[in-house]
């Protein structure tokens, strides 16, 4: 494995007057694709916010690129490359298509054209869109928009809650083959899902976490195979 | 009818004048669910600094001056008061504000000894007389409503076009993501202050250059109205604060024309329960969402 981009160690966050994550260490290499699986409530979304800042942990190190970036303010950590598409999509609906894509680069001063073509390119359904207001797009497309201005902060590493949340079989797929190519451009991506399947088949490295734990990690190939986790994320 | 002309004069210009603190009330609501209380005692310490400030120095000097301390106050007002309760219940934020109002007040009462202020020496030009439609009336009233419709239009563009406008669009409606996107949700806020405290002293500056003087409690009317103004346009929406704002200031001066004059106010805070009860929404108003 590459070095890792993200590096976790013994991270500790509580939510709500409740442990949420208990001392949970994983790393995540630069350029790959690395899913957290679990169930509802094992703390995925929890490590998410707390990398991005939204949340600050308990104890622990959070570091990127080997530097200690544990509760830096939010703004801070997207500045330094870290870009969260958070759960539920989240699109701002008074904003129009190309607003809400204007505003996942707030922090950048230099010229999005080119980011704004690379999106569009990617999801051109959103062209068509451009002038919608966010909130009168479908689901599946507000996804693709909140992929999008994640992507307009040019993101070194970009986290994914439960993107197939509530979404299409077919539509979900497009989303992950879309996952795909953007990591084949450079970006490392950390993916938490609930339809582990998917997550597996389309991560390099995956680990499961429960009750604030992580249980088994392995290969993405690895972990699909494996009985236990057959048992309890697969149905099969 | 001719005998109505002033009036609906009148109407127009206090409309203006409502209008530039109604926005105050909506912008702040619109970002932070708050009633800003304190909003009104903002107007009535811009009036004071006027007073003061006129007679000391000369206009382009005061007016300025006016214009920077009634911002100052208004971002020190969030930066003290509001600020340390973000994640606080919005009632406590409420309290909070209704505090501020009254130590305001009190404050303005130990600095006056509690004497209204005579507006002695008024702006020049916009206090002379002139005569439009065989009414005669200061030309303030004219510049009133052609003022607050200019500063409307910078306004709008501001929050349409600028970045600054797209994230205050962005925070009203989601602080958490709208923080994920790189915004300062704390640099909104404060702008968000800012321009309501500027459109309140110009407001102030409008308002008290036809009145005689200005008094401890001289914010709290108006500001009343311009409070029933922004929920009767829709609270939170801009132009429902314009339309509510000269809807409100035409019927009361209407109703004085009729000869009313003692009604005028009953019939503004009967107008705020009738919307409350029918369309708490109000004319431009958007469906109450609460924020997540």
């Amino acid at each position: 494995m590459s070095e890792a981009i993200l590096s976790i160690k013994d991270l500790k966050v509580n939510y709500g007057g409740i442990e949420a994550v208990k001392g949970i260490s994983f790393d995540v290499p630069e350029g790959s694709i690395v899913t957290l699986i679990g169930a509802n409530g094992a703390g995925k979304s929890s490590t998410l916010r707390t990398v991005a800042g939204l949340v600050k942990p308990k104890s622990g190190i959070i570091q990127f690129k080997g530097e200690d970036i544990t509760g830096k303010s939010s703004i801070d950590i997207v500045k330094r490359g870290i870009t969260l598409v958070p759960e539920g999509r989240r699109i701002f609906p008074d904003l129009t298509v190309l607003e809400n894509l204007k505003i996942g680069a707030y922090l950048r001063k230099d010229d999005l054209k080119e980011d704004i073509e690379w999106v569009y390119s990617l999801f051109p359904r959103l062209k068509e869109r451009e002038w919608q207001a966010g909130g009168t797009l479908s689901g599946g497309e507000q996804q693709m928009l909140a992929v999008g201005r994640a992507l307009m902060s040019r993101p070194k590493l970009m986290m994914m809650d439960e993107p197939s949340l509530g979404l299409a079989p077919i539509v979900v797929r497009d989303i992950f083959k879309i996952i795909r190519e953007i990591n084949k451009k450079g970006v490392t991506i950390l993916l938490i899902e609930q339809n582990a399947n998917m997550a597996l088949q389309t991560a390099d490295y995956g680990y499961v976490l429960e009750t604030g734990r992580i249980g088994l990690s392995g290969t993405g190939a690895e972990l699909l195979a494996n009985e236990d986790v057959k048992k309890a994320y697969l149905g099969t | 009818m001719q005998a109505l002309i002033p009036y609906i004069i009148n109407g127009i210009s206090a409309g203006g004048q409502y209008a530039l603190i109604a926005i105050g009330y909506t912008l702040v609501y619109g970002i932070l669910r708050l009633i800003n209380f304190a909003h009104g005692d903002v107007f009535m310490v811009a009036g004071l600094v006027m007073v003061y400030a006129t007679t000391s120095m000369p206009l382009y000097l005061s007016i300025p001056l006016v214009l920077i301390v009634t911002v100052v106050l208004g971002f020190s007002i969030e930066r003290v008061a509001y600020k340390p309760l973000r994640s606080a219940p919005r009632m406590s934020l409420m309290i909070s504000a209704i505090g501020v109002s009254y130590l305001i007040q009190n404050l303005a009462f130990y600095l006056t000894g509690g004497l209204a202020q005579p507006v002695t020496k008024p702006i020049p030009w916009i206090s002379d007389m002139i005569t439009i439609f065989g009414a005669s009336t200061k030309r303030v009233t004219v510049v009133t409503p052609v003022l607050t419709l200019l500063l409307v239009v910078v306004l709008v563009y501001l929050i349409k076009k600028t970045k600054i406008g797209m994230g205050m669009r962005a925070a009203a409606k989601d602080f958490e993501t709208a923080q994920l996107m790189g915004v300062k949700i704390n640099s909104v806020i404060s702008f968000t202050f800012v321009v309501g405290s500027f459109l309140a002293a110009v407001g102030a500056i409008l308002y008290f250059t036809n009145y005689p003087s200005v008094g401890i409690t001289s914010g709290s009317l108006p500001g009343l109205r311009a409070f029933v103004a922004a929920v009767f346009g829709g609270i939170g929406s801009i132009p429902g604060a314009v339309v509510g704002a000269f809807i409100i200031g035409l019927c009361e001066e209407l109703i004085k024309g009729l000869g009313y004059s003692t009604f005028s106010d009953a019939f503004t805070f009967a107008l705020l329960i009738i919307v409350l009860c029918v369309k708490p929404t109000g004319i431009f108003g958007e469906k109450v969402t609460d924020k997540v």
